[in-house]
Parts: structure tokens; sequence; C-alpha cells
């Protein structure tokens, strides 16, 4: 789709804006890339080098920085930590999920409506508010300073998003696959299991990509639920981290760049996933 | 559309419905509705730390608002949460919308300039806070490190540590953070507009400023509905940015101390004063829960009627 076609009048006259917007959009993507750059390039300088020659190219052999992180720190832990914390939310959150919204779209029923308002709610209720209680909560039942703590957050957070978005995308489904199946037998689980779920993968992975990103960057839960070292997640880690190493610049950045490795390199793999998963609340 | 009438209504498919929609409610339950109504609940008793105490009515409101310690904190607080809420509002929705614009003639390397304008929104906002405050800092940072470079001695600041500038690079960084995200979703919505009708306006000869003036911003109406209202709750809950660029104290002299900052310290303790109170922390929480609901559906409703108008 082209707004501009090349002949008309119109166009001739907004030549020059179109030289302005790519000027503009270029130093655009300078200054969103620049920094990120710089961080990864800082990485592989030793400290003295950063001070001195803040703007040079590195030579990329020089990987101390990295094996330290790696080897000295309790990154790595943090690492596995952030790991098993998002993929269990996720998890969590499409079952859950996947369970309400079909039930939502595909049975008829007088609470219906109810349903969909209850999660409406959760959509628009920040969390982050109610945390004092959700931390007596999960001291009551034994959760805090447990990894427990945060997953049942993240999935009441991500619950309310999953269930619109899987009940908008069930609904759409033809009645006659359901119906075809009825007829041969099938039971209701088998219907939903067998014929309905293989259908849904696509958004499932647009609620998995839209929960994961968030839950993976959170700082605030983890600050407030966990105490031990052991248990903390990247976010929570890195502050530990950059408290302990505040004037080796070198680590510094490299345990940045180590955090923001995975999610980043994960992105440019498959931005066009990763756009439409995070703007698909806000995009109709 | 719903479901075909064939559907069995027998117990047994009562109990399978219900298998599926009880479960997730019950966590709603638990986890979301539960603490809400239970924060409103806290603010109105004495906490002794973990502990609750006896009930106390409207006190800790009263504090919050009117006492001689809290009240100008969180007034002060308040105050700048309402500056980055305009800053963001006019810098990062509004650049997103112009950022839009430009990404929307699809011009050369559109692919490449979309997916750099969305990686910093993909980053941790610690990573981000971190990477900010290292580029900020008076002495190696390379901020003043470049601007020495140019000859610009004079412009070099200690940034963060400056009471006039400080709150406006953690404003700065948030808009670095974020500006992919409107963007691209002002983007979406002018792929929406019917491309006959820009196509039309070109012809008779409108001037770009008025195309995305009378045309482009109206039609992008539901865009702006979503992204101001969001922009909205997450100014008031702003907290990662100061936190990690500023500590918890807003420093410097409380020139960026928000709400946020605010109700953690007064919920969790300073770490140098290691104070606890839950019951004024409560009042806060639900105060701030008020006023986000009653603003925020207000907006959304004029935005919305805004939206009908055209």
């Amino acid at each position: 789709m082209t707004a501009i076609t090349s002949d008309t009048p119109a166009t001739r006259q907004a030549i020059p804006f179109v030289l302005l917007a790519q000027v503009i959009l270029i130093a655009n993507s300078f200054i969103m890339l620049y920094p990120v750059v710089v961080m990864v390039l800082s990485a592989f300088k030793t400290t003295g080098e950063i001070f001195e020659h803040p703007f040079a190219l590195p030579d990329f052999t020089q990987v101390g920085n990295f094996a330290k992180v790696l080897g000295e720190t309790a990154m790595p832990t943090y690492f596995v930590n952030s790991v098993l914390v998002t993929g269990t939310s996720i998890i969590l959150i499409l079952v859950l999920g996947t369970m309400a919204g079909y039930a939502v779209a595909r049975y008829e029923s007088r609470t219906n409506t109810f349903i969909l308002l209850f999660f409406l709610a959760g959509l628009m209720l920040p969390l982050k508010l109610a945390v004092i209680p959700l931390f007596i909560l999960l001291r009551d039942l034994g959760l805090l300073d447990s990894r427990w703590s945060l997953i049942v957050t993240y999935t009441a957070i991500g619950l309310p998003s999953t269930v619109f978005i899987m009940a908008g995308f069930l609904r759409t489904l033809p009645a006659e696959l359901e119906d075809a199946a009825r007829i041969d037998g099938a039971s209701e689980p088998r219907i939903m299991w067998s014929v309905m779920l293989p259908l849904a993968r696509p958004p499932m992975a647009i609620a998995a990509i839209q929960n994961a990103v968030p839950i993976w960057n959170d700082f605030f839960f983890p600050l407030v639920f966990i105490q031990t070292d052991a248990r903390k997640t990247l976010p929570q880690g890195l502050t530990t981290f950059m408290g302990e190493y505040t004037t080796d610049w070198g680590m510094l950045f490299a345990g940045l760049t180590i955090a923001a490795a995975p999610i980043t390199l994960l992105y440019i793999a498959l931005s066009r996933q990763f756009i439409q998963g995070m703007t698909a609340g806000a995009v109709k | 559309m719903h479901a075909s009438r064939q559907q069995p209504r027998t117990l047994k498919h009562r109990l399978w419905v219900a298998f599926l929609v009880v479960p997730p409610i019950a966590f709603m339950s638990l986890f979301v509705v539960y603490p809400i109504l239970s924060a409103f609940a806290y603010a109105f008793y004495d906490w002794q730390g973990l502990a609750r105490g006896p009930f106390v009515g409207l006190k800790n409101f009263k504090e919050v608002l009117f006492g001689a310690t809290m009240a100008p904190v969180v007034w002060n607080a308040f105050l700048h949460n309402v500056y980055a809420l305009i800053a963001l509002m006019i810098i990062q929705n509004g650049g997103g919308f112009f950022l839009a614009w430009l990404l929307y003639k699809e011009p050369f390397g559109f692919r490449f300039h979309r997916i750099a304008i969305f990686v910093p929104v993909v980053l941790s906002t610690i990573i981000v806070g971190f990477l900010w405050k290292l580029f900020l800092n008076p002495n190696f940072g390379i901020i003043n490190q470049a601007l020495y470079s140019l000859g610009l001695d004079s412009l070099a600041k200690p940034w963060l540590g400056d009471s006039s500038t400080a709150l406006g690079a953690l404003i700065l960084a948030n808009a670095w953070h974020f500006v992919g995200f409107p963007a691209l979703v002002y983007l979406a919505g002018m792929q929406r507009i019917p491309p006959e009708v820009i196509e039309a306006a070109r012809l008779d000869g409108t001037s770009e400023w008025q195309l995305l003036k009378n045309i482009v911003w109206p039609l992008v109406a539901p865009s702006t509905t979503i992204l101001f209202t969001l922009l909205f709750i997450g100014a008031f809950n702003w907290f990662e940015i100061p936190y990690v660029m500023v500590g918890l104290d807003g420093s410097p002299f409380g020139t960026t101390d928000v709400l946020g900052l605010v109700f953690y310290r007064t919920a969790f303790g300073n770490q140098s004063a290691s104070i606890q109170n839950f019951g004024m922390g409560s009042a806060l929480a639900t105060l701030l829960f008020l006023f986000i609901v009653v603003f925020a559906s207000m907006l959304t409703l004029w935005l919305r009627r805004r939206e009908i108008q055209f």
C-alpha cells in the first residue's frame, strides 16, 4: 500500500517533505539504536578504555567482562529464575485464559456477559496498587520469597487480556466445525482439544508474546516479594549486581548486555510477531 | 456469533462448562479482586508493621492529604506526576504520532526504521534506567563527553544531580524507552484509513499540515483514546525509571519524587529509616486508585465522544 503515486502534482510539491521525512527517520533510528550499540561496544572494553575512548570501536576479542559476569556473579542464577518464572506464568496464563475464553466464546450462557465484564475490570486496574494486600495474602499462603509469589501475580495480571484475545478469536470459528464433530459422537472436551484448539495457535502466540515481555522485564513485584538472592529474577538481580560493581563500568555494560540480549535477539528475529503481540490490545 | 443450538443441556454439559470457567474466575478472585478490595479496607486501620491494629476511620487519609509530614511530600510528588504526564503526552505520544506519519509514507528503509523504533520498547525498564544513568554520569557519561568533544563545555551538567534538569532527564529516558509503542499503534491506525481519502485530499491540493490536522488526526482518534488512557495510568504508576536513576528519595531534594516512590517508601520502608506503614500506604494506594479510575474513565469517555463526532 503506497499513499503516494509518483506522477500526481501533489507529490511533486511534497518532494522536499519526503526528503525531510527521510532525514528525520534516519536520525530517529540512530537515536533509538545508538545507546544500545554503545552498551554492547562498551561491554568489550575495560573501564579505562570506556572513559578514555567512549566512542571508539573495541577489540572484540576482549571478552573478560562477559567471562567475569557469567563466572563470578549470580547472573546465571537470575537468568534461570527469569526463565522459570516467565515460562510457568505463560503456561498458566494460556491454560486458564483459553479455558475461560473458550467457555465464553463457544457456549451460550446467561453469565457470559458477566464473566467478560469480570475480566474487563481486571484489564483496567493496576494491580501494582494492591501490592500491600497481595503481600499479606502471599505471606499467609506461605508463598512470599518464592518464585510462586511472582508466578501467581503475573498470571493474575496477564489473564484478562488473554481471555479477551482468546474469546475474540474463538468466536470467529464456524459452528459447523463443532457440529460435524458432535454428530460423529465426539465429546465436548474432545471437540475443544482436537478440533478447536489446533486452530487457535496464532492468538495463543500473540497472547504469549504480549505477556512474556512485561513479565520477563518486570522489576516491581520481585523487589517487593523476593529477598533471597538465589530466587531473584534478572531485572531485580541487575540492581544487586549494579550496586556491587559501581566502579567497574566494563562489567556493568557486560551485565546489561547479557540481560538485554535474549529478548532483543528474539525480537529482531521475530519482530513482526512481537509488534503484533505487544500492540494487540491497542489495535483493533 | 454463538455456538449451535445442537448443544446438549445435560448435567454433564453444565459440569464441563463449569470446569472451564471456575478455575480462571477463582484465580482472579483470589489474586486480583480480593487484594484490591482489601487495599480499600486496610486504609481504615492502624498498622504496626505487618500486624493490623485498631480501626481508625479516615485518619490515614487525613494524614496523607493534609498531615504535616505526609501531605507536603504527597502533593510535591503529585505535581511531578502531572508534569511527567503532560511532557510525555507531548514528547512520547505526540512524537509517536509524527513518527508514525513519516513511517506511513513507507519511505526507503521502512522495515528497518519500524524495527529500530521498537527496540527500546522490548528492553526492561531497569536496563533502560541503568543505561541512561551511566550515559548521564557527570564525569564519564557519553552525554557530557560528547558535549566536551564538540567544544560545548558550558552545556555539560551533572544532569541527574541538578534539580533543574533531573526530572526532565527521567522524562526523556522514559520517552526514549516507549516512543515506539505509540508510533506503531498510530501507524496501524493510519494504515486503516482508506487510501482514497488521503489521495482525494492530496489531489485537492491540501497541504501536508492540513492533511495531518484535518484528516489523519481525527481518523486515528480510536488509537489516541487508548494511548492517552494507557499513558495516564502509566504516568500515575511511574516508579521504575525514577527508582533506578535517582533512587528511592527522589533526589536531588525531592525534585524527582513521584507518587510511586512515596507509596513504596511509605509501605515497604525507606532503607535508611526502615519505617513501614501499611495503613498510610493503603490510604495512598486507595486515593491513587480512585483518582486513576475516575480520571481515566472521564478521559476515555471524553476521547470516545471525540471519536463519534467525526
